[in-house]
């Protein structure tokens, strides 16, 4: 599918990828200032794939249950974006944020703010990097927790109106002495896919100042 | 006087960025490229460089224990970690590991400090 979906060169994918570990680099940074630790974040590896690949992906995670914090964004390019752990993991991070100190009833009573907190930090770093690199503003909502298998990250309303693409990125976060490993999913329709595709175009020529193939890199 | 620079990164794209800022500060420079820590440690094996660029974040070793590698190759090369996790415990493991630490995104002026300061520090040795 991702190769149907292939809309993306490589370069463009790697332009992207670089944009996110900006992004999460700065993220992990405003992290730090938090937990006054030093906070290990980066995203190894980004994919296009289908909705059933990703959902086939979060299904094969241990427990079965997972966390999201969800936000809409919205501006030239518009969809949502879920940063998401295994249930049994969303605790640990918490205890990570919070110093790890806590008695545990006070951190399950902290942790639907605590990730949307974090959440809210990771996810901002993220698309507030790609939409400045990209000189591009984008809007976000605020933070949403969701549980669930996973399917229904992807049955969120209103339904896309011409198909959905998933943008997925695995995520690896350690801090505190504690790794733990989560992705982000960015749901995009397909006219924002050739909006992102063209300011990526126009990204890598301002970088590189070379002229991507297919493009009008100047446009 | 010209040199040969290492550059280290897994992103194409931003090994084509610090080509693009050589191109206009030292076009005469040789370059060499690697994706990877055990590349360019391989590389740097069968031609010293005068100067590394390398990347924090990549795959398999990072850029810190590489620039300890380089250290212990040769002590007097210049080598620059840049990342965008500006965190003061990954710029102090830059420092001890004998390295700069330029910022990324990668700007031409930073870069331009940096080659100065390492151009002068090879005069220095005698290169």
């Amino acid at each position: 599918m991702s190769g149907a979906l292939g809309d993306l060169d490589e370069l463009e994918l790697d332009a992207l990828t670089e944009l996110v570990n900006i992004g999460v680099s700065k993220a992990a940074l405003s992290l730090r200032e938090m937990v006054k630790e030093q906070v290990i974040l980066s995203v190894p590896e980004l994919r296009l794939l289908s909705r059933n690949e990703a959902i086939g992906i979060l299904s094969g995670q241990e427990g079965g249950r997972l966390v999201a914090v969800h936000q809409v964004f919205e501006g030239d390019i518009n969809g949502r974006v879920l940063l998401i752990f295994p249930e049994t993991k969303s605790l640990e991070l918490v205890r990570a944020v919070t110093g790890g100190e806590l008695p545990l009833e006070d951190i399950i009573e902290l942790e639907q703010e605590a990730l949307a907190e974090t959440g809210n930090i990771i996810l901002n770093g993220c698309l507030a990097t790609i939409a400045n690199q990209l000189q591009r503003t984008l809007k976000m909502s605020l933070p949403e927790i969701l549980r669930g298998e996973g399917p229904e990250f992807f049955e969120l309303e209103p339904p896309p109106e011409s198909g959905h693409v998933v943008m997925f990125l695995y995520i690896n976060f350690a801090m505190q002495k504690r790794d733990i490993k989560g992705y982000i999913v960015m749901l995009m329709d397909l006219p924002s896919l050739a909006a992102l595709k063209g300011l990526l175009a126009d990204y890598i020529h301002r970088t590189t100042g070379e002229p991507t193939l297919g493009h009008d890199a100047a446009s | 006087m010209t040199y040969q620079i290492l550059i280290v990164d897994d992103s194409k794209l931003a090994r084509m960025a610090v080509i693009k800022a050589l191109n206009a500060l030292h076009p005469d420079w040789t370059r060499v490229e690697a994706t990877n820590a055990e590349e360019a440690l391989a590389l740097a094996k069968q031609s010293p460089p005068d100067i590394a660029l390398v990347d924090f974040n990549m795959p398999g070793r990072d850029g810190l224990a590489l620039a300890g590698d380089f250290r212990a190759l040769n002590p007097d090369m210049p080598v620059a970690v840049i990342s965008a996790n500006l965190q003061q415990e990954v710029v102090a493991q830059a420092s001890e590991a004998g390295a700069s630490f330029l910022p990324k995104p990668l700007t031409q002026d930073a870069l331009e400090g940096f080659l100065a300061s390492a151009v002068e520090r090879l005069k220095a040795a005698g290169k």
